[in-house]
């Protein structure tokens, strides 16, 4: 039995596998060859090692070691020989050579999802956090980039990302989720691995300008009340955004847990906005234009609406991710030994505010317990709790349940069908943050199930 | 209904908008929380705020601005057909969308109108969008997938005429432009409620 996940390097020399066949997106279209930094690594072993052995060595070394990790020797007692010096990998660290861990990419190829089971306290490496992305990464030089504000607004303006840096800043953690994670368990338990359920959320902790400080430096219109934000990738994502949100706790955020954002976040700029679906947080943004109504894009329309089969009726602005929990040990990829001590941990999580409490069933919901939670608990961020258990062997069900400020419960399934109605197909299954089920078998398996017990 | 909605959601944000601006304009926009002096109003910035960004041009914005309001605002000049719409989905759009838009690896855009309260909703472009503006919106910024920008504002028109004439949401003969896109009124228009800035009662 081990906490962590099996080891799952999957074929990572694959080329996404894009929808359809045709011409490349151009932003897919790179290789690792075009890679600068690879490319360095080669013409650095051509100079040392002379051309004929270049092709060689560097591959092998990436064929050994995971993603982000770089190969050495490995000494049979480390004790007796000196280690390595610094600044070996060209200044920037790598992970060890042994962890594995790595984000699973969907065969559309445009997202890929943190592996939640073998997470560790509350922060999701940037490498590590979801993507979802509707035409591909662009490659943006924040030299390039600028941000305009214009619409309802008295100046409209234009700033460059050292104009946004010298602006105040503001730092935060704040969980991202995607509106349509867990969608997939909505209708029916099918997953069988976390990530595959649950792996289109993160966290990080934020950097960048207050959007209200940029809106005041352009100043509003009276009757200003909503704005798009666009991105400028291939889709040129849009979505329309309140100012009551833009002007609460909205972020233009350039770095991600203490450094610039990765690419695949929206490098050089995002937009944050805690707690809401993660499509609102526009990656790559460049243009906010200031508005006295919604935009009705497609992404706030055709998709990101919740669809009730029961009266046929859509939820439209649906922003607010609520109150989820989620039990990430033991989970369907490990197996417990046998009866004895452990220890039940998991992430919860409320786009209103902080997590109050989480509670626990080891009983199938007979008896619920509060569950410890790790401080300091963050609004709007992603809270570890655990709880002591020891197993009797005898088969059972585990759930874990939220409730966060305000006071929210998080649902069960069938709460939420009750309400929502059920089927396969249809936008009924965007902010599925039912109440997950782990049962447990006599041999100490693990299954995801659909259970509501008597709530 | 649905004009009260707007109503509470308008007044609501200038509340809002008005106790954040008040918040916001005494925020000191250069202190620190550098130690010992004890003073607490340190430097209080007028409302000009930092001076930084650059005020962007007609033409600046003009060049950038693709946005479209439902009630037609930003469309561009130019118009389209059924006819020529056909000749253009044949082969940019259908490899991905069906022939007729009925359905492929890039999802359904006609049909389905009718079925979205029941146990197998088919959603599409004619049996779901509120607004045909948003029609003309995104496959301007985003469609084909792999060219995507690379149609001409004529020719997204035709485009658009074509979906929608799948349903008969148009008639065959009718052009589209920006005086007659916004008058379009898609089958499910009145299906969305709105959940900001709280759930209808
Ligand atoms: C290479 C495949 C491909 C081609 C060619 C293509 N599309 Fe698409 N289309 C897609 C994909 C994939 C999506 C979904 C994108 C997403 O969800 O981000 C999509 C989405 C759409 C949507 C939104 C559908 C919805 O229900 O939200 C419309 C409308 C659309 N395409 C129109 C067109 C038109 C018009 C053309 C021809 C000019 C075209 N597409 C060509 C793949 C394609």
């Amino acid at each position: 039995m081990t906490k962590k996940s099996k080891p799952q390097v999957s074929d990572l020399s694959a080329t996404p596998v894009l929808p359809v066949s045709g011409r490349q997106p151009k932003s897919l279209a790179q290789t690792a060859d075009q890679d600068p930094t690879r490319r360095r690594l080669l013409l650095g072993a051509a100079a040392a090692a002379g051309a004929a052995a270049v092709a060689a060595a560097p591959k092998q070394a990436q064929a050994i070691a995971p993603p982000g990790a770089v190969e050495y020797p490995v000494p049979v007692d480390p004790t007796q020989v000196p280690g390595r010096p610094p600044g070996l990998n060209g200044g920037y660290g790598t992970r060890s050579q042994f962890e594995t861990e790595v984000r699973e990419w969907s065969g559309s190829g445009t997202s890929s999802r943190t592996p939640l089971a073998s997470s560790e306290g509350t922060i999701t490496p940037s490498a590590l956090h979801f993507e979802r992305h509707h035409n591909g990464i662009p490659e943006i030089d924040p030299e390039e980039h600028s941000l305009l504000v214009h619409g309802m607004v008295k100046r409209p303006l234009t700033f460059t990302m050292a104009d946004l840096k010298r602006l105040p800043s503001t730092s935060r953690v704040a969980f991202i989720e995607c509106g349509g994670n867990s969608a997939g368990e909505y209708h029916a338990a099918r997953g069988k691995e976390i990530h595959n359920m649950h792996g289109l959320v993160s966290s990080s902790e934020w950097t960048g300008v207050a959007l209200s400080t940029v809106l005041r430096e352009a100043g509003l219109e009276s009757g200003a009340a909503w704005l798009l934000a666009e991105g400028r990738d291939a889709a040129m994502l849009s979505r329309s955004i309140p100012l009551e949100k833009a002007l609460d706790d909205a972020v233009l955020a350039y770095a991600q847990n203490g450094e610039a954002l990765r690419p695949e976040q929206g490098y050089p700029l995002r937009l944050l906005l805690p707690g809401w679906e993660g499509i609102t947080n526009v990656k790559w943004l460049h243009r906010l234009d200031v508005s006295d109504a919604p935009f009705q894009t497609r992404e706030e329309t055709s998709h990101y609406t919740d669809l009730n089969i029961v009266t046929g009726e859509a939820k439209q602005f649906t922003f607010v991710m609520a109150a989820k929990s989620l039990i990430l040990f033991p989970h369907p990829e490990a197996k417990l030994e046998g009866p004895g001590f452990f220890e039940i941990t998991g992430l919860a999580w409320s786009g209103r505010g902080k997590i109050k409490r989480v509670e626990v069933t080891t009983d199938g919901g007979k008896n619920w317990h509060l569950a410890e939670l790790q401080e300091p608990v963050l609004s709007k961020s992603q809270t570890r709790f655990r709880f002591p258990w020891v197993w009797d062997g005898e088969p059972t069900m585990l759930q874990s349940r939220a409730t966060d400020e305000t006071g929210y419960v998080q649902p069960s399934i069938r709460q939420l069908k009750e309400v929502r109605g059920d089927a396969e197909r249809g936008n009924v299954n965007y902010h599925n943050n039912a109440i997950q089920t782990w049962r447990v078998n006599r041999g100490g398996t693990i299954e995801n199930v659909h259970f509501s017990g008597n709530s | 209904m649905h004009k009260t909605l707007i109503a509470i959601t308008l007044a609501s944000i200038v509340i809002a908008v008005g106790a954040v601006l008040v918040a916001v304009g005494v925020v000191p926009m250069g202190a620190t929380n550098e130690g010992g002096a004890g003073n607490g109003n340190a430097q209080i910035v007028a409302h000009e705020g930092a001076g930084l960004g650059r005020v962007a041009t007609e033409a600046e914005v003009a060049l950038l601005n693709i946005s479209i309001r439902p009630d037609g605002v930003g469309l561009p000049p130019g118009q389209g057909t059924v006819q020529e719409g056909a000749l253009i989905f044949g082969p940019r759009c259908a490899n991905c969308h069906g022939p007729r838009g009925r359905g492929g690896q890039g999802g359904r855009l006609s049909g389905g109108v009718g079925t979205l309260g029941g146990e197998e909703p088919i959603k599409t472009v004619n049996s779901y969008w509120p607004y045909a503006t948003t029609l003309f919106d995104y496959i301007r910024r985003a469609m084909p997938l792999y060219e995507p920008q690379s149609l001409t504002d004529s020719e997204v028109y035709a485009l658009v005429a074509y979906i929608l004439m799948q349903d008969r949401i148009i008639e065959p003969t009718d052009v589209m432009n920006a005086t007659t896109l916004p008058q379009v009124i898609m089958p499910n228009r009145n299906g969305f409620v709105e959940w900001w800035p709280r759930p209808p009662e």
